[in-house]
């Protein structure tokens, strides 16, 4: 089973859910850092280093000799990361989707590939919990292609659960496709309101059982709440605003580890995402 | 005659990790500023008009890209675009038993046209992608850049270049010389086309392990395209030592500290109200009005 813990914006929690979830899990989990531009999921686990691998993606090498400055390749690529004005063409590796289309449009098969590093993919052993994380070198734009390298590591029968990138654009995406669940971490304010509904649109245009949790009750108001009651979307646990919590983790600490008091409602949250109280997406494709 | 009227400048809000107040800080300089030109580049979950209940005064389409739609009664069921899509995009339907039709998922598709080129039929259609939209505002600060980036939608690096430079069009004809940015979380393309170019980036951290990690690699950023960075801790009291680690590493990274701002439950009362931190009374306004003078931006 995947689970995917997803959030309109950041900041809201989405880490502490996932990391606390796997911890009260008394079984091998893997848990993922999809949050490839940010992660951090390291940052609350202990463990030993297993290992690093680079993820590249395929980029064009023209081959100056049999170049005959046709320009075919750089009309045919959308991102125009090849650039030719009836000379050699210019190659802009950080435009480039590795789509493979140049190398086989070339009439003079010119071109060849080679791979571009954009990021690494990390491995840590910490007790019952395999974390691999994706970390995107800086200055490199394109998310998605080492998400799916990080998401590649998923092994059968494991559960896994995935830390995604905030927001609802391609790297979200590309963290939810394929995830059996996705728990939505939001915030009672005007803020976390709109950002939850941007994502509860996103799980729906994708079909994926969703539910939510409401992080730092007790901060704003009571529209959250009226808006998972109108929507019939389940609320599977409600996280007090507790001073204590926001100082644990500013220290890198488990909230189960630090409050031991939360334990059972992290474990409550697992069973509520794997007895079927998530929303099923045929009774809610109301706005599709 | 010369012009001596001073180059528009850009402050662009960025905070790496996400919910560190950034939108709350942004809509208060918008609110301390002279006449600025405010812009939300978080196209993809944009807040800032909850605080600044924009007017909308014109609306634009935003059109980026093309995807590949296969048109089923054309297709011959060859499997050809299967081997060539390498975003996994193209999926095989059973039409009747054992004879295969396909379709693209339009949310895997990257539009690099790939299929559309070897469809030894044709039998693929290119259009292009409505994304989102992007609309001009009017505030009680000034006038507003925003935009709504579509579910699942692609290129809000380029949606987010798109509202820069209309937001730079209305500084120059209104005579307008600071342009304030709300940006994206991450450190990714939206970011990127958030950063490059502007004078100044003002840095909105909190005093986490998770604060201290992101700060470090958005400051990176900001050096590897060289704009001037500007530090500030928000909710400093949770962890003060925390924040003091953060602004020595800030500082030696090269980046100036502009100052803290406490904990304060107005931040959320603010925007219970739909009101900027500054337009209320607390402890975290006057922290964001003396953040707001050190970043010496002369209107
Ligand atoms: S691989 Fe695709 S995206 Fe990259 S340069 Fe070639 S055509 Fe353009
Ligand atoms: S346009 Fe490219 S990404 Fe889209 S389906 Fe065709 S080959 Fe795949």
């Amino acid at each position: 089973m995947t689970i995917a813990v997803a959030s309109g914006k950041g900041g809201t929690g989405k880490t502490t859910v996932a990391v606390n979830l796997a911890r009260v899990l008394d079984q091998p989990v893997q848990l993922f850092d999809c949050d490839v531009e940010e992660p951090n999921v390291h940052l609350f686990l202990k463990g030993t280093q297993q290992g690093e691998d680079v993820v590249s993606i395929p980029v064009p090498v023209v081959d100056e000799k049999l170049c005959d400055a046709c320009g075919e390749c750089s009309r045919f690529c959308e991102y125009h990361a090849l650039v030719s004005f009836g000379t050699k063409p210019l190659f802009f590796p950080e435009m480039c989707h590795g789509c493979g289309g140049c190398t086989k449009v070339c009439p003079r098969k010119a071109i060849s590939e080679q791979g571009h590093r954009i990021g690494l993919v990390e491995t840590m052993q910490a007790g019952d919990i395999t974390l691999v994380t994706g970390r995107l070198d800086v200055g490199v734009a394109m998310a998605p292609p080492l998400i799916r390298a990080v998401k590649a590591r998923r092994q059968g029968g494991l559960t896994a659960i995935l830390d995604a990138p905030p927001g609802t654009s391609c790297p979200v995406i590309a963290t939810l496709r394929d995830t059996d669940a996705v728990v939505l971490v939001t915030e009672p304010t005007p803020f976390g309101l709109n950002d939850l509904k941007l994502a509860v649109d996103m799980v729906r245009e994708l079909r994926i059982p969703f539910g939510v949790v409401v992080n730092r009750v007790g901060v704003g108001d009571e529209r959250v709440h009226a808006f998972c009651r109108e929507q019939s979307i389940p609320i599977l646990l409600e996280i007090p605003d507790d001073r204590r919590i926001a100082e644990a983790y500013s220290r890198g600490e488990l909230v189960v580890e630090a409050l031991p008091e939360y334990r059972s409602q992290f474990m409550q949250l697992w069973k509520s995402i794997t007895t079927g109280l998530v929303e099923k997406t045929e009774v809610t494709h109301a706005n599709l | 005659m010369t012009d001596r009227r001073p180059a528009v400048q850009e402050l662009t809000v960025i905070s790496g990790k996400g919910g560190t107040g950034k939108t709350s800080i942004a809509a208060s300089l918008a609110v301390l500023a002279e006449r600025p030109v405010i812009v939300d580049c978080d196209v993809d979950a944009a807040d800032l008009h909850l605080v600044l209940s924009p007017q909308v005064k014109e609306r634009h389409e935003f059109k980026s890209g093309h995807e590949a739609v296969i048109r089923g009664k054309d297709c011959i069921g060859c499997g050809l675009c299967v081997t060539h899509c390498r975003f996994d995009a193209v999926k095989m339907v059973e039409k009747t038993p054992g004879e295969a039709t396909f379709y693209v998922d339009p949310v895997a598709c990257e539009g690099c046209g790939v299929c559309v080129r070897f469809c030894p039929v044709q039998a693929i259609d290119f259009p292009e992608r409505l994304c989102g939209e992007w609309m001009v505002s009017e505030t009680r600060c000034g006038p507003m850049v925003h935009a709504k980036l579509g579910v699942a939608a692609e290129n809000s690096g380029k949606l987010v270049s798109t509202v820069r430079r209309e937001a730079r069009r209305i500084a120059e004809e209104q005579h307008r010389s600071l342009v304030i940015i709300d940006g994206p979380p991450g450190i990714g393309c939206p970011v990127i086309a958030s950063v490059t170019g502007a004078s100044q980036v003002l840095v909105v951290t909190e005093p986490t392990v998770s604060g201290e990690h992101d700060l470090e690699r958005v400051l990176s950023l900001a050096r590897h395209f060289s704009i001037p960075a500007t530090v500030c801790v928000n909710k400093w009291d949770i962890n003060p030592a925390m924040a003091e680690r953060i602004e020595g590493a800030a500082s030696r990274a090269g980046a100036h500290v502009a100052g803290r701002i406490r904990y304060d439950r107005a931040v959320t009362s603010a925007q219970l109200q739909e009101l900027a931190v500054v337009e209320t009374a607390g402890p975290a306004a006057a922290d964001i009005r003396h953040i707001w003078h050190q970043l010496k931006l002369q209107e």
